[in-house]
C-alpha cells in the first residue's frame, strides 16, 4: 500500500531545513513550492522560498515585482503568519555575475563580465539556470537566516536536468576543448591530440572558418581569465550537491497525472534513490477527483440522453454530462497513478485537485497548501 | 475570429511553436496529416534530438534520413526527419573539409557539442539550413518534392532566436560557405512561404507566452500563422447558465426535478456533489473563455482542438487532423 505523503509533520520538524520541488515543466513546481512555504510560515517557521520564473500574477501576490535577486519579506494586507515568509525570484545572470565578482579580483572580474563569450554562457547556455539555482541555494544556506528554505527548480523538460546541468556546464567550462581551441599550443592534453591527430587541427580550422576568429579569441581570453577561479566554481557546485544529500534536505517530486509527467517523475525517483538523496514523496498535482462519487458515468449519460430526447431540463442534462466527463478524467488519472505506485510502492503520495482557476493569490496558495496537507 | 486563411494555404513551411508541453509535437504531427489529406506529400521535421516523432508514431528511433511514417486519407503521405545538429554540422563540414574518421572521434568526444556551445547560433543556422534544403528540394520533374513541410520547432521562449538567422549569423564568420547558405534561409523564413503557428492552452501562462511570441515574431519580421488552441474541454452548460453557476448559484431544485424526470432518484449528498462539480465546471469554462478573449487580441486565425480524454495515440492524431481539415487546413 502506498503511504500518504504527510506534509505538516515535515514542515513542523525543525530538522527539515531545505525542501526542493522538482518535476517536469508546467506541472506546478512553483505553485507547490510557494504553497508549502506559505503553509510552513503560517505554522510558525521562518521560511524563504526561492522561485524561478513564476507566473506574473503569482509573483505579484508574493509582493515580487521584479527580479532583485534578494529575499524580501512578504508583506500583504491580512497576511499575519505565526512565523515569517520571505520570497525571491532567481536572476540567473546576476547570480552568475555575483559569483564572478566573489571569486575574481575587481579587474579580472570586469574583464570576464564584459567578455562576449561570458555573456553567452551566463545568459543562454542550457544548464546555467540550474547551476545558478544551486548556487543561490548554497548562498541562502550559508546566510543561515532562515530555518526552512523551499526551492523551486527551473522549468526544464526533464526533472533530472536540475541534477545534471551544473555538471554539464562545468564540463564545458573546464573541458579540454576549450583549452585546445583557444590555445592549442598550450594545451596540456597531449594524449588527446595524439588520438585525434590531424583531424583536430582540421576541425579547429573548420570551426574557426565558421564561427569566425573573433569568437575564438573571446573564448580564449575568457578561459585564461576564468581558469584561475574555476576551481572555486567547481568546489562550490560540489558542496551544494553534497548539501542536497544531507539529512536536512528533502525532495518533493511534483507531477501531473499524465503519462509524460509521471514518466519523468519515475526517472527522477529512481535517480534520487541511486544518489542517496532523500525523497519526501510525490505530489500528484491537478487531479480531478469525482465529487458525486455515487453516480456512475454510464447511468448519468443514459439519463442525459433521455432528457435530451425529451428536450426537457437542459440544465440537468448538462450537469449529468459534465459529471460523466469528470468520471472519465478521474478514471484515467487513477489508472495512471496506479501504474506509478505499482512501480514505486515505497513512495508516499498526495493528490492535489485542480482548482477551477489558476492559482495567483495567497488564498489560492493557502488552498493548495491545505490540499497538500491532506485537509 | 477566422479559421484557416487563403494566405495560410499558400504557405509551404509550417513552423509549429508554443510553450513547453502545450502539444507542439502532437499538433505538428496532426497538421502534417491534415496537410497531406487528399493526396499530398508532407515532411514532418523535428530538431531537438528527442525522437519525439518516433515516440508519437510508436516506432523505432528515426535515423538522420527522411522516412515515410504515415498515410493520410485520399492517398497522402507523411514523411519524417529528425535533424540532428551534430550530424548536420559534420555533414556540412564534410562538404568543405575532408575530416575523414576524425569526424566520428570528435563527435564522441563532445567536440561538436562544444563548437555549438561556443556559438549557440551555429546550431540554429545548421538546423534551419537543413529545413530550407528540404522545403526547396525539387524532384526530377522540377516540382517540389514536398508539397508542405511541418517543423516541430523549439518552444516560444526560444523560437524567435531560432528563426532569426540574420542575428545568429552576426556571431559567426562574416565570410565563408555558411554565410551564403544562410542568406537563402533568411529569404525563406521571412517570405509568404513560411507561417509560424503557435500552440496554446487556455491557461494564464501559455496565453501570455503566445501573445508575447506574436509580438516578438512581428518585431523580427517573421509571420505569425494561426493560434492552435489545444486541449479544449467541452462546454456542457448552456451559455446563459455559465456566469451564474460560476458564482456558485446552481438551482438545485431544478436540477433535482430534471433528474427525477429522467428517472434518477439521488440522495442529497450526491446532488450536492453534482452541484459542486457544476460550479467548478462553470468557473473553469469562464476562465477559459477569458483566456480565449485574450488570445483573440492577437487577431490571428484560430483553430480549437479538443482534449482527448484517452490520451494521444496514432489514431488520435488522425482525429485531430480531421478537426484541422474541418477548420479549413489544406
Ligand atoms: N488534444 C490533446 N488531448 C489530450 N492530450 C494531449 C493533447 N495534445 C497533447 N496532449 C498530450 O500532452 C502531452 C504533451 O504533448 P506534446 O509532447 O505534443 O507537447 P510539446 O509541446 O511537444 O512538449 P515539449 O515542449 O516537451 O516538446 C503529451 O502527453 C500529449 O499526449
Ligand atoms: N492544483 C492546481 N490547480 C489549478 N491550477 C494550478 C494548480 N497547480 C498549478 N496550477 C497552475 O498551473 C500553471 C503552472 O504552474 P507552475 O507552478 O508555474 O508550474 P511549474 O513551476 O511546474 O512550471 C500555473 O498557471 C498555476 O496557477
Ligand atoms: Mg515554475
Ligand atoms: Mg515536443
Amino acid at each position: 500500500m502506498t503511504a500518504r505523503l504527510e506534509f505538516d509533520p515535515l514542515l513542523d520538524d525543525p530538522a527539515t531545513r531545505v525542501l526542493v520541488c522538482c518535476g517536469s515543466g508546467g506541472v506546478g513546481k512553483t505553485t507547490t513550492a510557494a504553497a508549502l512555504a506559505l503553509r510552513a510560515a503560517e505554522r510558525g517557521r521562518r521560511v524563504v522560498v526561492l522561485t524561478i520564473d513564476p507566473a506574473r500574477r503569482l509573483a505579484q501576490s508574493l509582493g515580487l515585482r521584479e527580479l532583485d535577486n534578494h529575499p524580501r519579506e512578504v508583506v500583504v494586507e491580512g497576511f499575519e503568519p505565526k512565523g515569517e515568509l520571505f520570497a525571491m525570484m532567481l536572476d540567473m545572470r546576476r547570480t552568475f555575475d555575483d559569483m564572478v565578482l566573489t571569486h575574481a579580483g575587481r579587474d579580472r572580474a570586469d574583464q570576464i563580465l564584459s567578455n562576449p563569450f561570458y555573456q553567452t554562457i551566463s545568459s543562454s547556455f542550457s544548464g546555467t539556470q540550474e547551476y545558478m539555482a544551486m548556487e543561490k541555494l548554497g548562498q541562502l544556506v550559508a546566510q543561515d537566516e532562515w530555518d526552512l528554505i523551499v526551492v523551486d527548480t527551473p522549468p526544464s523538460r526533464s526533472a533530472l536536468d536540475f541534477l545534471d546541468a551544473p555538471q554539464r556546464l562545468s564540463t564545458v567550462l573546464d573541458g579540454k576543448f576549450i583549452r585546445m581551441l583557444s590555445a592549442p599550443a598550450r594545451a596540456s592534453g597531449r594524449g588527446l591530440l595524439k588520438i585525434v591527430g590531424t583531424g583536430f587541427s582540421l576541425f579547429t580550422r573548420a570551426v574557426s572558418t565558421i564561427v569566425g576568429g573573433q569568437l575564438l579569441q573571446d573564448a580564449s581570453t575568457f578561459v585564461q581569465a576564468f581558469d584561475s577561479m574555476f576551481g572555486g566554481f567547481r568546489e562550490r557546485a560540489q558542496r551544494t550537491y553534497e548539501l542536497l544529500r544531507s539529512p536536512g534536505t528533502g525532495f518533493v517530486v511534483v507531477a501531473a497525472a499524465e503519462p509524460d509527467a509521471l514518466r519523468e517523475a519515475s526517472y527522477f525517483v529512481e535517480r534520487l534513490s541511486a544518489e542517496n538523496m532523500p525523497l519526501c514523496g510525490l505530489v500528484a498535482n491537478r487531479t480531478h477527483p469525482v465529487i458525486a462519487t455515487d453516480l456512475p458515468a454510464a447511468k448519468a449519460l443514459a439519463a442525459a440522453d433521455d432528457l435530451d430526447r425529451s428536450g426537457e431540463a437542459p440544465l440537468a442534462a448538462a450537469v449529468l454530462r459534465l459529471h460523466a466527463d469528470r468520471v472519465a478524467v478521474a478514471d484515467r488519472e487513477r489508472r495512471l497513478l496506479a501504474r506509478f505506485t505499482r512501480a514505486h510502492p515505497g513512495v508516499a503520495l498526495v493528490g492535489v485537485p485542480a482548482l477551477p482557476a489558476d492559482v495567483h493569490d495567497l488564498d489560492g496558495l493557502r488552498e493548495i497548501g491545505r490540499r497538500l496537507a491532506g485537509e | 475570429m477566422t479559421s484557416w486563411t487563403e494566405e495560410l494555404t499558400r504557405a509551404r513551411l509550417h513552423v509549429v511553436s508554443g510553450k513547453g508541453g502545450t502539444g507542439k509535437t502532437t499538433i505538428a504531427a496532426a497538421l502534417a496529416l491534415a496537410l497531406a489529406t487528399g493526396g499530398r506529400r508532407v515532411l514532418l521535421i523535428e530538431v531537438e534530438g528527442r525522437q519525439s516523432i518516433a515516440q508519437l508514431f510508436d516506432r523505432a528511433p528515426l535515423p538522420y534520413a527522411e522516412e515515410r511514417i504515415a498515410s493520410a486519407p485520399g492517398g497522402g503521405e507523411v514523411h519524417a526527419l529528425a535533424i540532428d545538429a551534430e550530424a548536420a554540422l559534420l555533414e556540412y563540414l564534410a562538404m568543405f573539409y575532408n575530416l575523414g574518421f576524425a569526424g566520428r572521434t570528435l563527435r564522441k568526444m563532445g567536440a561538436i557539442e562544444f563548437a555549438t556551445t561556443l556559438a549557440p547560433g551555429l546550431r540554429d543556422v545548421l538546423l534551419t539550413g537543413k529545413v530550407k534544403e528540404c522545403v526547396n528540394r525539387t524532384g526530377s520533374d522540377g516540382r517540389h518534392l514536398y508539397d508542405a513541410v511541418v517543423l516541430d520547432a523549439p518552444p516560444t521562449g526560444r523560437v524567435v532566436k531560432f528563426l532569426d538567422v540574420t542575428k545568429a549569423m552576426a556571431d559567426l564568420a562574416k565570410v565563408g560557405p555558411i554565410k551564403g547558405q544562410s542568406e537563402g534561409v533568411v529569404r525563406l523564413l521571412h517570405s509568404g512561404d513560411t507561417a509560424v503557428h503557435l500552440v496554446a492552452l487556455l491557461e494564464e501562462m501559455p496565453v501570455r507566452e503566445t501573445l508575447d511570441a506574436v509580438a516578438e515574431l512581428d518585431a523580427a519580421d517573421l509571420r505569425p500563422g494561426a493560434v492552435l488552441v489545444n486541449r479544449v474541454n467541452p462546454v456542457r452548460l448552456p451559455a446563459r447558465s455559465v456566469s451564474v453557476a460560476a458564482e456558485g448559484r446552481v438551482d438545485a431544485t431544478r436540477v433535482r426535478a430534471g433528474l427525477t424526470a429522467a428517472g434518477l432518484d439521488l440522495d442529497e449528498f450526491t446532488l450536492e456533489g453534482l452541484v459542486d462539480e457544476t460550479v467548478e465546471h462553470a468557473i473553469r469554462v469562464q476562465s477559459e473563455q477569458e483566456a480565449m478573449e485574450l488570445l483573440s487580441e492577437s487577431d490571428l486565425p484560430t483553430v480549437e482542438l479538443p482534449e482527448l480524454t484517452d490520451g494521444v495515440d496514432v489514431a488520435a492524431l488522425y482525429e485531430l487532423a480531421e478537426v484541422l481539415v474541418a477548420a479549413g487546413v489544406r
